[in-house]
């Protein structure tokens, strides 16, 4: 179980606190209408699976009702850092 | 029968405290400070079960969590059975009652014995794959032989009447295991002024040292042990947890302890107390000082009652007083073991002989073994074993110096105990569970704790070191390690002085020779739980599986409950041997958690009965049970499902809250439909982004239904939204999607569109909903409410009004979901009760009747009306639901869902679509989700069209009426489906208009 660092409430709660939300720094396309089913289909449904860093959206769901980033390692499951929406990881793989 | 097996003194049992406990029905004595395994030894009793596959006898061969075959039940009542108990790990007490847990009719005189000796060959690796896969219809048949046959323990078939519990723990460091490593890292840290938990399994701290007759400081090891405990219990911040097995490693250093309080005690936990706790453990850091379990050899008949693990017999000698037999002969490849054979010669038994494996073994303990006498026969293996129900002696034979062919003569000698020492394997079970993969250390011997990313530290045996100063050295090292990584200055802990001993070169052997081939030879096993032997081993290995992950899987090896503890590394040494790797190449497999089974109890701890699940009640809760209603579970919330008269049948009871709903007046408690206030000067550019329709222009007093799409287009929840002020709204949701829509609204505002200024809460829990539907429901209201305009044409349909009902704040909304003339009155829930009385009260002459949710649903079906989870299952778009006129085009932003309805899946004409449905027998009432068919006479698989989403009887309608999905179904009006069913009947359909009881919806509009 995972030990995770809320930015807002800055402090660090138990996993099960928080909702996973999946991908993290998914833009919604600034105009869907005139996407190609190809691009939309990209942004709804296709999703990275990375072995290794992933930067991850989670929701912490009955704490204080924010959402922010996680940067998770997927093999050994360490956390590396988390930064609030708008920002932007320092931690990246590299290539 | 008397303890034949027991020493007049010695040992840290209490002689004064003899304790009577049944093993299979019969009566046996012990002692205080016994465990179950060593009472059993003391009484003389050889066979504790039967094995899985070839049900033979099977003795104990450990003394702790490793032990394979005494496996029992325990419980004196029904209540109180527990599956799976290592008799070495459960501590003796007055009373206790235990059975073996396999062999019919005993574990004494087995009938399936026949069948293992006939059946042994037909018994191969792979034998539930390879015979009971085919056909699968009979798998129920197959299920049951093989469960009753394996006989792996069962569980109470009544309630646990005990309690358990969980508790959250946060400490510096962790020690995990109370030997001489673990002892010496807890008292350091502690001294360093570091919080401290250590945990062991066993009732006494110690480990190893309690069964030793080593000194240490001067003094006997378990003497100095208690020193080291009692000035660790005087520290305020330590705790220590006996009787606790750290069974989990998890993430980010989470640790779970398994403790069993009281059942050392009793059967069944005395009153008030907790039987087993949970403890949930983060710690900052963690100390593995877990140790080691020593291998046995695999050799020729290596399970017949007698055979053991050499450092167990010295355990039960020395820690229980009880030799477990007459005459020993031992088998080792290592020095350690001959202390086992000086321990017995002490207790004035025979030894029979040493038989080292190695050809010129010299060291101290070698030197002392022949000083006393006894005969040791060194470059030589006990390759088979005599005896059925108990050994009665051993062949041995001279090996190569590699160990892989018997080379001489075998000779005969006569015992009745044989143990073996084949080294020891470190017990790296919890480092594995991190993710760390073990490595193989050829001085060793043995697997030690690969690379981790926790913060974990080990000493002592757990990395294959064996001599006590160094363990006690390493101890401290780990203490003040964890010390100074903590940022606190580290003790220095003076080591105590301790004898060296002078040991030789062990060998790495694991597998003994036998004068035919392994496939000919006596059955040598590996893993004595799931029956796997070295020859199935090599037979998996000829079949192709050659990684370990699949020779375990095929062979079972370590799938029992013990888990492989005494014969993986054994099973792996074998399987490089054959694939002529080494074993590092070869590899290993890794343990999962948990170490040792643990009961559902410990697991659950409080969150059973009334705490598993919160329970949600509406503030009329208490009127609806007194009143007779029948429940249904919506999400947490208990939803009144319909409310009986003496003697109705729900149907009848369904019928009459229906027709007295469209003839006069009902009443619904809607309050547990979700309510998400929302505020903000964006909050209508906010609602108009997320429902499918348009909102810019919703005046201030109206309401208004609205869908909800993901992304991708397709319907997850609806309800009504009202305007309260120009940036004040108030949405409904779904009972069950509140909490799932707040969260995604809140998605959407804090990672799409922060610049909006909106807000939201919950607001659920805040309103007693009412919903008062039916002709007469405005003459209801008009008598307990006199300051809003009622008038239809001031206070119209999609209205709602702020005033007073019964005297109390209310808001009134003029929305429905029967299609009646119906009125929605939210009061604050501590008020809710009251004016639902009051309206009970004035509502008797119009037969106010209440109703459920189930007539609810009926009501709504006549009107065609969709429930979001039920006519939708994430599939259907507004369009397929016939609800064009809920999607607005032509607001400027492209609102969610917009663009995925678009998508080129979502426009095909023969998509599902929502209509009504007639049964041709206006009495036939279609079940739900059942199938469509064109033509019911086709040949299976038939081409299915969509199923039946809502199905009901209709009292006002007098026939049946349903709605579901049909592959283009609004083209296809008026044409029929067919739906067959399980019981052989087939209902025909007529495709119509989900609407139908007053489609031009007058009724509501009066």
């Amino acid at each position: 179980m995972f030990y995770i660092y809320c930015p807002h409430c800055r402090e660090h709660r138990e996993e099960e606190e928080f909702h996973a939300k999946g991908q993290a720094h998914i833009a919604r396309p600034a105009d869907p209408d005139n996407c190609t089913d190809e691009e939309w289909g990209n942004y709804v449904f296709f999703r990275k699976n990375p072995r290794g860093l992933h930067h991850e959206l989670w929701y912490h769901s009955t704490g204080c009702r924010k959402f922010f980033n996680v940067t998770r390692d997927t093999v050994s499951y360490e956390i590396k850092e988390v930064y609030k929406i708008g920002e932007q990881p320092q931690v990246v793989a590299k290539g | 029968m008397s303890q034949k097996n027991r020493l007049q003194s010695g040992g840290r049992i209490d002689r004064s405290k003899a304790l009577t406990f049944t093993y299979n029905g019969r009566q046996y004595k012990g002692y205080k400070g016994d465990s179950v395994a060593s009472a059993l030894l003391a009484n003389g009793v050889d066979i504790v079960g039967r094995s899985f596959k070839y049900s033979r006898p099977r003795g104990i061969v450990a003394a702790g969590a490793e032990e394979p075959n005494a496996v029992l039940q325990v419980g004196a009542t029904e209540a109180t059975q527990v599956p799976n108990v290592r008799a070495t790990q459960q501590e003796l007490f007055d009373g206790l009652v235990c059975s073996a847990t396999n062999g019919w009719p005993s574990a004494e005189s087995d009938m399936m014995a026949a069948f293992g000796k006939v059946g042994g060959k037909m018994m191969p690796p792979g034998f539930y794959y390879k015979t009971f896969m085919f056909p699968q219809s009979m798998w129920e048949t197959y299920e049951k032989f093989i469960r009753k046959a394996a006989g792996l323990g069962r569980a109470p078939l009544v309630n646990d009447p005990d309690e358990y519990d969980n508790m959250n723990q946060h400490c510096d460091v962790l020690v995990v295991g109370g030997g001489a490593a673990g002892l010496m890292a807890a008292l350091t840290a502690a001294r360093s002024g570091a919080r401290v938990i250590i945990a062991d399994e066993q009732d006494e701290f110690g480990g190893h040292l309690l069964s030793s007759r080593e000194r240490i400081g001067g003094k006997p090891a378990a003497d100095w042990a208690a020193e080291i405990v009692d000035e660790l219990a005087k520290m305020p911040d330590v705790m220590m947890l006996p009787r606790s097995t750290v069974n989990g490693y998890h993430d980010h250093n989470f640790l779970t302890i398994h403790e069993r309080r009281t059942d050392h005690i009793a059967d069944k936990a005395p009153e008030g107390q907790i039987r087993q706790r949970m403890h949930r453990v983060r710690a900052h850091w963690v100390v593995l000082a877990t140790g080691a379990h020593e291998r046995p050899l695999v050799f020729g008949n290596n399970d017949v009652p007698g055979c053991m693990v050499a450092g167990a017999v010295s355990t039960y000698i020395n820690r229980y007083g009880v030799v477990p037999g007459n005459k020993l002969v031992l088998m080792t490849t290592n020095d350690t073991a001959y202390q086992t054979a000086l321990d017995w010669a002490d207790t004035g038994r025979e030894v029979v002989a040493v038989v080292d494996t190695r050809a010129n073994p010299q060291g101290e303990r070698i030197e002392a073994v022949r000083k006393r006498g006894i005969k040791v026969v060194t470059g030589s293996a006990v390759i088979d074993v005599q005896g059925k129900k108990r050994v009665s002696g051993v062949s041995v034979g001279s090996i190569d110096a590699k160990g892989e062919k018997v080379t001489g003569k075998v000779q005969h000698l006569s015992c009745d105990t044989v143990a073996s020492s084949g080294g020891w394997s470190p017990v790296v079970h919890l480092s594995c569970h991190t993710g760390s993969r073990p490595v193989w250390n050829d001085e060793i011997i043995g697997f030690v704790p690969g690379a981790t990313v926790q913060k974990q530290l080990t000493a002592g045996g757990i990395n294959g070191t064996y001599a006590l100063d160094k363990v006690l050295a390493e101890g401290v090292k780990a203490g003040k390690e964890a010390a100074s990584r903590l940022g606190l200055t580290a003790a220095d802990t003076q080591l105590p002085n301790v004898r060296t001993v002078r040991e030789g070169t062990p060998m790495a052997l694991f597998h003994i020779p036998h004068t035919k081939p392994t496939s000919r030879a006596p059955k040598q096993f590996v893993d004595y739980q799931n029956d796997v032997t070295a020859a199935g081993i090599e037979l998996a290995t000829r079949e192709g599986f050659e990684s370990i992950e699949h020779v375990k899987r095929y062979t079972a090896m370590g799938f029992g409950t013990d888990q492989g503890k005494l014969g993986n590394i054994n099973g792996m040494a074998i399987t490089a041997k054959v694939l002529g790797k080494t074993i590092p190449d070869t590899g290993t497999t890794v343990f999962r958690p948990n170490y040792t089974p643990i009961s559902f109890g410990a697991i659950v701890g409080r969150n059973c009965n009334e705490l598993f699940d919160p329970k949600r009640y509406s503030a009329m809760h208490k009127w609806h049970l007194e009143n007779g209603a029948k429940f249904e579970d919506v999400g947490q919330w208990k939803r009144p499902w319909y409310f009986p008269k003496a003697g109705e049948t729900m149907q009848q009871a369904l019928d009459r809250e229906c027709t007295a709903t469209r003839e006069s007046v009902g009443i619904l408690d809607a309050s547990t439909l979700g309510k998400i206030d929302i505020q903000g000067k964006d909050a209508r550019e906010f609602l108009g982004r997320v429902y499918t329709n348009a909102w810019a222009k919703l005046a201030v007093g109206k309401c208004r239904y609205g869908l909800m799409c993901k992304e991708d287009g397709m319907v997850f929840d609806d309800g009504v939204t009202s305007c309260l002020g120009e940036n004040h709204f108030v949405m409904t949701t779904t009972t069950g999607g509140a909490a799932g829509v707040l969260e995604w609204l809140e998605l959407y505002h804090q990672t799409e569109w922060p610049e909006l200024e909106v807000y939201f809460t919950s607001v659920t829990d805040h309103w007693a909903t009412m919903t008062i539907s039916g002709p007469n429901s405005r003459k209801l209201l008009s008598e307990l409410c006199d300051d809003i305009d009622l008038d239809k044409d001031s206070f119209k349909f999609m209205d709602w009004r702020e005033g007073t009902v019964a005297g109390v704040p209310a808001r009134v909304f003029r929305i429905s979901f029967t299609g009646e003339l119906s009125y929605e009155i939210n009061v604050q829930a501590n008020y809710g009760m009251h004016v639902w009385e009051k309206l009970f009260e004035h509502g008797a002459k119009y037969n106010l009747t209440p109703y459920g949710t189930e007539t609810m649903h009926i009501l709504r079906a006549e009107k065609g009306f969709i429930i979001a989870g039920q006519d939708t299952d994430g599939s259907v778009t507004p369009i397929d639901l016939g609800m064009s006129w809920c999607v607005s085009n032509n607001k400027p932003f492209s609102y969610i869902g917009k663009r995925g309805m678009v998508r080129e899946d979502c426009v095909r004409k023969d998509r599902k679509q929502l209509v009504g449905l007639k049964p041709k027998d206006p009495k036939a009432v279609l079940p739900e989700g059942a199938q469509a068919v064109d033509d019911p006479n086709q040949p299976i698989p038939m081409k299915m069209l969509g199923h039946v989403t809502s199905s009901y009887w209709s009292a006002n309608l007098g026939r049946s009426i349903a709605l579901g999905v049909i592959k283009g179904g609004h083209d296809r009006m008026g044409e029929s489906v067919y739906y067959p069913l399980a019981d052989g009947r087939v209902i025909e359909a007529e495709i119509c208009s989900p609407i139908f009881l007053d489609p031009k919806g007058e009724r509501q509009n009066v």
